[in-house]
């Protein structure tokens, strides 16, 4: 079973810059966290099936921090797609470019997580799937290859689905699925010598870039200030005068 | 049909809440508002959506809908997108709507924004972003219709007791857009109100330390009549307890009377989820707790000691 994993490289403490686009160069950042889970999936699924593990990000050059973390972990290959002139793509951009990246290798599942930590949009990885056309489930929680599918949990609001899945498919994999692994001393070592492909936009056959929506205004919420700090036996009557006032005890 | 077309989640039980939603921020926003309601459900719910505001509803009750998830309804969205021109398609930001979103977009190519909170026009709307810290305005290019996903509890539904027209749709959904099928279901018991719909939420966090701990969450939501107990990430990730108590930007947004948390840091994850409390409760043995900035009552101190004795009190006060 061959597993394409999204990455994404997300600051650390993101920020506006003053073109209103989040601050992606120059600053600390990290593998998403939220990644992590699905890289983790997918080493499992390849370790107990066959197959390669590939990760592919979309970012500027400190994307490849992201991309070494995953191959420490465990992950075969990399391929990291940087051009100045994505900078401020949006889904459907991003979604192009990754579908289009995934599209050039042979993959019978691709794993995302259910979304970023710094945008929290969620919806690239089913557009992934709608352009390659292929089946997608999100939110999964396992993932146990069944004939040529797979036997797929879904987490919902009030339990979770069982899923028949063909393959290949898109998932998103939710935080605390599996635990992720921390990349050993040889993982770290054994990365630098991984192949990363860095493809050319032009390669990807993407000819324009166009971000379909532009912040025109910036604006710092109200704070709501801090109330009262109590402590010790105080804290118990304070609390049931506060549910008296609001008529609900 | 210029306007807004709402993608209306169904169930047999009705729409879901957010949906009513959604037609107040089309209305809101001036727009002649119709709904798209697909799955089991679906020609039931046209009374609901109507009084709600929407002239037209386009409603299937094909089990394709409940079986295959997400493709055929984006399948059948983008039919009816294409037949009838909208501006702009509503979506609720929850998991399933999300799902129809994202496959519309490759479909349409519209510039597409999510975690919105308002809409000013067809072209416009509003978000909060890194936690609701900031405020932005964005303006959306591209193609017609664009795709907005607005934050369930942004806005009050406003019932107008209008009726819809109720177009019947002829689905025909072909096998290779079907996708993945539901083959099991499972719903855990609920007791008690909707966290989404309680007039007091008490909730939990790493602090609580394990599972078990939740049992003084739930004894403290018993002595108070509408009550729920929900969760933050960090203690559903460590499986204390299920997904369907997670409260914030991954999760439920809930808006109670009072907000009661213990043992919850207050990540900006979290806050977005419920900052929208009328008043809010924090116990945090961690007196630099970011949730202490937010709380109307802050309490520096043990949960393991407070919670029973407020259960305590509680029980006192109310004579039982």
């Amino acid at each position: 079973m061959d597993v394409v994993v999204c990455t994404k490289y997300v600051p650390t403490d993101a920020t506006l810059g003053p073109d209103h686009l989040v601050v992606r160069s120059g600053v600390d950042g990290t593998l998403d966290p939220g990644d992590e889970y699905g890289l983790e999936l997918a080493l499992q699924l390849t370790e107990r099936h066959g197959g390669e593990v590939t990760v592919v990000s979309m970012g500027p050059d400190e994307a490849n921090q992201a991309i070494q973390r995953a191959l420490a972990m465990g992950a075969q290959r990399g391929i990291h797609v940087v051009d100045p002139a994505l900078r401020g793509a949006d889904a459907l951009a991003t979604a192009r470019v990754l579908a289009a990246a995934i599209g050039r290798t042979t993959f019978d599942l691709v794993i995302a997580g259910v979304e970023s930590t710094d945008g929290y949009t969620g919806t690239v990885p089913v557009t992934i799937a709608e352009l390659l056309d292929v089946a997608s489930i999100t939110a999964i929680r396992t993932l146990e290859p069944d004939g040529d599918g797979a036997r797929i949990e879904r987490m919902t609001e009030g339990g979770f689905d069982v899923y028949d899945c063909p393959l290949p498919a898109v998932v998103t994999v939710t935080a605390g699925a599996v635990e992720p692994r921390y990349p050993s001393l040889k993982g770290i070592m054994q990365a630098k010598q991984k192949p990363v492909d860095r493809p050319t936009l032009g390669e990807l056959g993407i000819t324009d870039v166009v971000a379909g929506q532009r912040v025109t205004s910036v604006t710092d919420a109200p704070a709501k200030g801090g109330g009262e700090i109590v402590q010790g036996d105080e804290a118990i009557g304070r609390i049931a005068d506060l549910l008296s006032d609001a008529k609900v005890i | 049909m210029a306007g807004a077309l709402v993608f209306a989640e169904v169930t047999p039980e009705g729409p879901h809440p957010v949906a009513s939603e959604l037609l107040a921020h089309a209305r809101g926003a001036g727009l002649p508002v119709s709904a798209v309601a697909l799955g089991p459900g679906a020609t039931a719910a046209a009374a609901a959506l109507g009084a709600h505001g929407a002239a037209t509803v386009f409603a299937s009750d094909d089990l394709v809908f409940a079986e295959h998830p997400g493709r055929p309804a984006a399948h059948v969205l983008a039919g009816l997108v294409g037949e009838h021109a909208p501006d702009i398609v509503l979506f609720a930001q929850t998991y399933d709507s999300r799902d129809v979103a994202g496959r519309l977009q490759a479909r349409t190519g519209s510039s597409l924004m999510a975690n919105a909170t308002a809409i000013a026009d067809a072209r416009h709307a509003r978000a909060e972003i890194f936690g609701g810290t900031q405020v932005v305005e964005v303006e959306l290019d591209g193609p017609s219709p664009t795709i907005v996903l607005l934050r369930p509890k942004s806005i009050a539904p406003d019932a107008t007791g209008g009726s819809a027209d109720v177009v019947a749709l002829d689905v025909d959904v072909p096998d290779d857009v079907r996708g993945a099928r539901v083959v099991e279901r499972h719903e855990e018991a609920a007791s008690g109100p909707r966290l989404e719909d309680a007039k007091v939420v008490v909730a939990g966090g790493r602090g609580l330390g394990g599972p078990d701990a939740f049992a003084l969450l739930d004894e403290l939501a018993e002595s108070i009549d509408g009550a729920a107990v929900g969760a933050s990430r960090a203690a559903v990730d460590a499986g204390w307890v299920p997904y369907s108590y997670q409260i914030g930007q991954t999760g439920k947004t809930v808006k109670p009377e009072v907000y009661l948390a213990a043992g919850i840091s207050g990540a900006l994850q979290h806050a977005v989820g419920m900052k929208g409390a009328r008043r809010i409760v924090a116990i945090n043995k961690d007196a630099d707790a970011p949730i202490l900035a937010i709380a109307d009552l802050g309490v520096v101190g043990d949960l393991f000691q407070i919670l029973p004795a407020l259960t305590e009190e509680i029980r006192r006060r109310r004579g039982s």
